[in-house]
């Protein structure tokens, strides 16, 4: 009897690995008797420019690390600046960020969705889901002039003021989203062989997800309903209604029923933030921190000079260090920054839900099938330019 | 949430808290972590069964110069905590709590390649981002940003 197992690598280049991840694996056969990823070859050193920035200049490097959920990572980013230096947002602001939020989780849904469906066999979700994550992209785009990394948000606001355009697109948007869901619902949610490639694959229970630190949708679909926008509100989650869906199984198929209803509650928030679109001030243009408003930079000699020393000199927070963390697409996305007192961290973490996830792929590959671990790193949502940073 | 209980066990391994911003900083002795986390993860009141993360600092010229920092959640109760372990240039090294938390793991390796800081009793303290033969470890201060670092 022949008992030598296989070495294979999947990956750094595989469609299917999303990425450049490359996992070696052990294989008996087409059973999987380990695997080791290998994980960095995206890494940038974002933590180390990060120290050579002023607050303002790292807005941009957060785009970078989750190009899918970007407007997320802006958030998270912000929101950790702005604890630091104990600014107050104002009202419309913090609705119109939960809404693009909101928004930037359906995309990132939309495009694990159809990616997910396809590494499995089923071409069909990737049109349908990529049509949808288009009307959003042009919404970003519309907004900032980028669809991928739009750094709208700054420290105490944002980047800009909406505009009716923007209000109407995101109506039309939620509108007739709920009815989108139900067609790839109608692909996939009953489909056998979907349901025979996932259900039961990959199972991690509540208690194997928290000893690994795995957060979001994974944990969820092992029912655990922890949700940073519950839990710990920002950016006022808590004046709006939606659930928190939650699987039983903790397997890819209810982390797909997770995402599926993750997209509807997020739907459901962003029509809310944008009906109920307080009026006012959509920065905290006062405050020494922000910029001040461009109108101003053609009239006010103090903005002017203001606004120079923001740039040049950056913002000097008081020394000190906070962590703060969202609910991004694919879990808890924190932010550690420990200042001295100058204009450039001392320190900037980046806590990536993707990086600590990944960690339980060996769990759930050892002792399956090759062709599951498609199904599960799929199911995962990692995105390796956060893995890597 | 109470900390006087463990100021009772540990006795000066526990140091000074600090408070900032609502988030409580705690500094522990680097003898005393896997004992004082598993305190943490089990006593019914503080239950952090999460480690959210874990991460180096580095506080060039300051002596002792790094810091490791774990940031604790606790899913059943809902709060936070921040241990500050200082760890000295010449002889960096912590107890791996990869026992307490099996997460540990890759944000020790994570810590250990960027900064240097060893992780005593770690199952497989090897690099993880960079590559195996890389010198150096790019999150210390005097690792240049860019460039050999010569005029």
């Amino acid at each position: 009897m022949n008992t030598d197992t296989l070495s294979l690598n999947l990956g750094p280049q595989h469609p299917s690995t999303h990425g450049v991840l490359r996992v070696v694996l052990e294989l008996d056969g087409e059973t999987v008797i380990d695997a080791r990823p290998d994980i960095g070859f995206l890494h940038r050193g974002i933590e180390k420019l990060a120290e050579h920035r002023t607050y303002h200049q790292i807005i941009v490097l957060t785009d970078r690390l989750d190009y899918l959920a970007a407007l997320s990572n802006n958030l998270a980013y912000v929101l950790t600046v702005e604890k630091l230096m104990d600014l107050e947002v104002p009202r419309r602001a913090r609705y119109v960020r939960a809404a693009l939020a909101e928004l930037q989780r359906i995309a990132s849904h939309l495009f694990w969705l159809g990616t997910h469906a396809h590494d499995l066999g089923a071409m069909t979700p990737l049109f349908y889901a990529l049509r949808e994550r288009e009307a959003l992209m042009d919404i970003f785009e519309n907004l900032s002039g980028s669809r991928l990394t739009p750094s709208f948000l700054r420290v105490g606001g944002l980047a800009a003021d909406i505009d009716e355009r923007f209000v109407e697109s995101v109506r039309n948007f939620t509108d007739t989203f709920q009815g989108r869901v139900d067609e790839y619902e109608t692909l996939l949610t009953q489909n056998p062989i979907w349901r025979s490639r996932t259900k039961g694959v990959g199972v991690l229970d509540a208690g194997q997800c928290i000893r690994l630190g795995i957060s979001g949708p994974m944990l969820r679909s092992a029912g655990v309903p922890l949700d940073l926008r519950k839990t710990q509100p920002y950016s006022c989650y808590d004046e709006f209604h939606f659930e928190i869906p939650t699987g039983k199984a903790g397997d890819v198929y209810d982390r797909y029923l997770v995402r599926i209803r993750e997209m509807r509650e997020s739907a459901r928030i962003a029509r809310q933030a944008v009906d109920g679109l307080p009026e006012g001030p959509w920065t905290a243009a006062g405050s020494p921190p922000v910029f001040p408003a461009k109108e101003d930079l053609k009239h006010n000699i103090t903005a002017v000079i203001r606004h120079f020393g923001l740039v040049m000199e950056g913002m000097k927070p008081p020394p000190g260090e906070v962590y703060h963390a969202v609910e991004s697409p694919r879990g808890e996305l924190g932010f550690y920054l420990v200042s001295d007192g100058g204009p450039y961290p001392v320190r900037l973490k980046v806590r990536p839900p993707s990086f600590v996830n990944l960690q339980g792929l060996v769990k759930m590959v050892r002792g399956r099938l090759l062709a599951d671990v498609v199904a599960v790193i799929g199911a995962v949502d990692i995105v390796l330019a956060e893995v890597d940073r | 949430m109470n900390l006087d209980t463990l100021r009772a066990r540990f006795g000066p391994a526990v140091g000074a808290s600090v408070v900032f911003r609502g988030e409580t900083s705690l500094t522990v002795d680097r003898e005393a972590v896997v004992a004082l986390c598993e305190c943490l993860r089990d006593e019914e009141a503080l239950a952090f069964d999460f480690l959210a993360d874990l991460c180096g600092v580095d506080r060039h010229p300051a002596d002792p110069r790094f810091e490791v920092v774990y940031h604790l959640y606790s899913v059943r109760h809902g709060h936070r905590l921040r241990l500050r372990v200082p760890v000295g240039e010449a002889d960096p090294v912590v107890d791996s709590v990869t026992g307490v938390w099996e997460t540990a793991d890759w944000h020790e390796r994570e810590c250990f390649d960027l900064f240097g800081i060893r992780f005593r009793n770690h199952p497989d303290l090897r690099r993880i981002l960079l590559p195996d033969d890389f010198e150096g470890h790019p999150l210390r201060k005097d690792f240049p940003l860019e460039g050999d670092g010569r005029p």
